[in-house]
């Protein structure tokens, strides 16, 4: 997919349209957009949901074969090349990072993908979260700039 | 809250998958929504376009869900707002330093039998685990 000045080709577009509905209907559906289910799930002493574990699991039967035929394949569909992360050793960062993370997904129960659709609940605290997030990512690329 | 629900958890679950490698085999590109996001704050050029789409759709995925599937969104927060504020800023800085979230990470990097995703994915995991039983002990 390459973006120029002339926009997006269309069919690039309706890939990107119809995978962002797919995934805020799928976090829907799966109710991983409700921060207390996630936060059943981290309940590990308490009463346990394993709501999580299926939404998973049903995501990687899918993604796993997906993620593995793209290994036989030169190019993406409709793309020149795929984008794929080059790192692949295990560094600090990688673990400070998911540390940090785990921290305030376990305060809130709230990643970055359900917290822009939860965003539709028009729940302040949802925006608190989401205006954090943000910032907090500016204050990586200031403090932390890769 | 209602019950667990086997046939939700596993189709959304089905759903998502089909969303990202939609977006890998179509487009050739990881759907992290904290890179997208990051990416979009970065304003990498050429590269804001398709973000600021994709988030939108994101959203609008959850707007139509309650007309698709009869139901109000599920969203239920029981903390008081500044632990939004303190989670969000972490979550934030944590996804952007550690290279992923639970989408990144946790679906697309699994999938591709990533090393660095599996241990970012069960270092996350299990942190958020010790620290919601860490607050639910100091809070009681």
């Amino acid at each position: 997919m390459e973006s120029t000045d002339k926009g997006l080709p269309f069919s690039n577009l309706l890939v990107i349209i119809t995978s962002g509905i797919l995934f805020g209907l799928g976090l829907s559906v799966s109710e991983m957009v409700n921060p207390a289910r996630v936060l059943g799930f981290l309940n590990i002493l308490g009463p346990w949901d394993p709501t999580l574990i299926f939404v998973m699991a049903g995501a990687l039967t899918v993604a796993v074969p997906g993620f593995q035929y793209a290994r036989l394949m030169h190019k993406p569909f409709l793309a020149v090349s795929f984008s794929i992360p080059g790192k692949k050793d295990l560094d600090k960062k990688l673990i400070l990072g998911a540390v940090i993370f785990g921290i305030g997904w376990g305060l809130a129960g709230i990643c970055p993908g359900p917290s822009l659709v939860a965003l539709n609940s028009l729940d302040m605290k949802v925006v608190w979260f989401v205006l954090a997030m943000l910032a907090g990512i500016v204050a990586h690329d200031k403090f932390l700039p890769s | 809250m209602t019950e667990f629900s086997f046939i939700n958890a596993f189709s959304g679950g089905v759903m998502i998958g089909f969303a990202v490698i939609l977006m890998f085999l179509g487009n050739g590109r990881i759907t992290g929504i904290s890179g997208i996001v990051g990416g979009l704050v970065k304003q990498e050029k050429g590269q804001v376009s398709w973000r600021v789409i994709f988030v939108l759709s994101l959203i609008i995925g959850g707007a139509i869900y309650p007309f698709l599937w009869g139901r109000e969104l599920p969203v239920q927060l029981d903390s008081p707002w500044f632990v939004y504020v303190i989670a969000g800023l972490l979550v934030g800085f944590g996804t952007r330093t550690g290279s992923g979230c639970t989408s990144g990470h946790g679906i697309c990097g699994l999938a591709r039998f990533s090393t660095r995703s599996l241990v970012a994915t069960v270092t996350f995991i299990v942190t958020a685990a010790l620290t919601h039983t860490l607050v639910n002990v100091i809070t009681g």
